[in-house]
């Protein structure tokens, strides 16, 4: 049911539009909504920046006296400047991807104590509760870990995993233990585990020195879709045929369409989609125009992306 | 390998001193060896090695660059960002299919690489030279613009190749071999072979020299001293374009974390190969082997089954710095 209304958020905004034309009583009302959110400093927030700016163009068309504007920001200290001059605007509802949460609550605090509706996305503040927003909107990262590993665990039940990491951070370490979880009880086993940076550069390098390493590699599970581009050159580069398949991560455009074309290194992706921002969006203007109910959190699936629903998430114009 | 043959272009007089200096480095490349033959059976394979010093292939050309810029008494801190920067243009021409037979459109590219390549240094060097700046500063502020440049020609995202014929064409650059010599091999040696070439045996490598050892008396002995350090960034320039030719085939695409932090180790690889940062003297062959030692470096933790993934930046630094420590107890000794 979750996955069904995702798909409505993200992929159809067609569908959002039916829904919200029995309100057209309320289109006459005035709303502004802010969306802070980080500059597109690498793929994945590059993607962020293109679903806002999609959604917040839909958005008005739909609602002709709704007013979104979308400011991004390249690290906390300019982030909370910009929420401020937003704030300055008169918001009555700010959509916010935090660079970094815990220096930006106090800015983001000011907004909600003067009386507008806050929708948190991604990044959690320590103290994450309705003090600080109304609406958290996440993706899951213990889960794009754990149904990683429990594809590899079902479709492979014997394999020798390789598993490229991320950066040393907490989000690293969630999905590495999700991930664990996932290929519990299963005879997966995971040969070596080191950090490629989410850099394509670093992926290639860690995966070339695997290949020398290991002489048997079933599956490498790498979380996220840039660093797959490294690991797929290595492996080709390698003329290794042991390697069966790689399990990326987050939904780029490019490992979606792998996935839709049916390439056999790429069976799926999981998904951790920018897009979020525009869930959290609709959900926001929902509660303005449609007075529906949406405090509280909301967290994505990590869908897993297969062939078959694969064009669902695929977004060719998107950068990421 | 190739590069332990010409180590010193010494001259007789001074040929004990230099003889050591210069061979440290190849001593320290040495000891890693044998450390990483100790960490993995699989390390001495030729396919490790060949992987390892294909790889160091874009370190070791824009180091090489370094060391002209270093060696001048500058420094270029723009490079990382300027690999990603030229790389993306690139990308975007042999995308805009201004020309439609794939080896016209190919060559188009790679003539554009390094003419841009030569111009971002030209700009680099000018703004030193003719603005008076601080080589640091300069190159901070063109690092910033090269690095934002890139980020908004592929909007934070990917810049990718999408010609397939181009990209089929293109892919030996990096992947293949000649005579079982892997092609990114063959451009450290003759990229270096023609550096040392100049530096060494013409008149421009002796200014640049005598410049970076002490500009004052290069002024008073009549040197072109603004045409000289310039140059040197033009030199870096065209050494990152060369990078550039290597790179793309690799991955077929940059983003906007192309290359990021590539500058440092391009002036780690100058130092541990034994060229000052004060300027004055300059070791290519020994700039390469820089480049050998930070990459195996990492190899051989990767290799090793017991170093820790969270500790493999501290010994990494660590190894660097004791093998700074031998070359200086070598050197004193000589």
């Amino acid at each position: 049911m979750r996955q069904q209304f995702f798909g409505l958020a993200v992929a159809a905004v067609a569908a959002f539009a039916a829904l919200a034309q029995p309100a057209s009583a309320q289109e006459g009302k005035k709303y502004t909504v802010g969306v802070s959110i980080p500059a597109a400093d690498h793929g994945w927030t590059a993607g962020v920046v293109f679903h806002a700016q999609r959604v917040a163009k839909l958005l008005m068309e739909e609602h002709p006296g709704l007013n979104v504007v979308v400011k991004t920001s390249p690290d906390p200290a300019s982030q909370a400047n910009a929420v401020q001059d937003l704030a300055v605007q008169g918001l009555d509802a700010l959509v916010i991807l935090p660079t970094d949460p815990d220096p930006l609550v106090n800015a983001i605090q000011q907004v909600k104590d003067g009386g507008a509706f806050v929708a948190l996305v991604d990044r959690a503040p320590s103290d994450n509760d309705d003090s600080v927003r109304d609406l958290y909107v996440a993706g899951n990262n213990p889960a794009l870990g754990r149904v990683a590993g429990e594809y590899i665990a079902k479709t492979t039940p014997d394999a020798q995993v390789v598993v490229v990491r991320g950066l040393p951070i907490p989000i690293d370490q969630q999905r590495q233990d999700g991930f664990d979880e996932g290929i519990k009880g299963s005879n997966v086993k995971v040969l070596d585990r080191q950090y490629g940076n989410w850099n394509r550069d670093d992926a290639f390098r860690v995966m070339q020195d695997y290949l020398t390493k290991y002489p048997k590699i079933d599956v490498v599970w790498c979380q996220d879709d840039d660093m797959a581009v490294g690991v797929l050159e290595a492996i080709e580069q390698a003329n290794r045929s042991d390697i069966q398949y790689v399990v990326a991560g987050a939904g780029s455009k490019d490992m979606i369409k792998r996935v839709m074309d049916g390439d056999k290194m790429i069976p799926v992706d999981v998904l951790y989609p920018p897009a979020m921002v525009g869930t959290a969006m609709e959900l926001t203007v929902a509660h303005l125009y449609d007075q529906t109910p949406v405090s509280g959190s909301y967290i994505l699936d990590a869908t897993l992306v297969t062939k078959d629903n694969a064009k669902e998430f695929y977004f060719p114009e998107s950068p990421f | 390998m190739s590069t332990a043959a010409p180590t010193a272009p010494a001259r007789p007089r001074v040929a004990r001193e230099i003889d050591l200096r210069a061979v440290a480095p190849f001593l320290a490349l040495a000891l890693l060896l044998v450390l990483g033959t100790l960490a993995n059976d699989n390390f001495l394979s030729i396919a490790n090695l060949t992987n390892v010093i294909t790889r160091s292939a874009f370190i070791a050309i824009i180091a090489v660059g370094a060391t002209y810029v270093i060696s001048s008494g500058g420094l270029d801190l723009s490079v990382g960002s300027m690999v990603a920067f030229v790389a993306s243009l690139m990308i975007l021409f042999l995308n805009s299919g201004t020309i439609a037979d794939p080896t016209t459109n190919l060559l188009a590219g790679v003539v554009l690489a390094i003419v841009i390549g030569a111009l971002c240094g030209l700009a680099n060097g000018l703004i030193v030279t003719l603005g008076r700046i601080e080589p640091f500063i300069v190159t901070l502020g063109t690092m910033g613009i090269f690095r934002g440049l890139t980020t908004w020609l592929s909007q934070g995202g990917a810049i990718t190749l999408r010609d397939r014929d181009v990209q089929s064409l293109y892919r030996p650059v990096y992947f293949g071999e000649i005579l079982g010599v892997p092609i990114p091999i063959l451009f450290i040696a003759a990229t270096a072979a023609l550096a040392a070439f100049v530096l060494y045996r013409t008149r421009y490598g002796r200014h640049l020299l005598a410049v970076g050892s002490n500009e004052d008396v290069a002024r008073y002995s009549g040197l072109p001293v603004g045409r000289v350090r310039t140059l040197a960034y033009v030199v870096q320039g065209l050494c990152v374009a060369v990078a550039v030719l290597l790179y793309v085939p690799r991955l077929g695409s940059t983003t906007a974390t192309t290359g990021t932090l590539w500058e440092l180790q391009a002036i780690t690889a100058v130092v541990v190969g034994g060229t000052a940062l004060r300027g004055g003297v300059g070791r290519i062959w020994g700039t390469v082997c820089g480049a050998f030692i930070l990459e195996i470096v990492g190899n051989i933790m990767l290799l090793s089954n017991f170093v820790s993934e969270y500790l493999i930046a501290a010994i990494q630094g660590a190894i660097i710095i004791v093998a700074m420590l031998v070359q200086r107890s070598l050197a004193r000794r000589s």
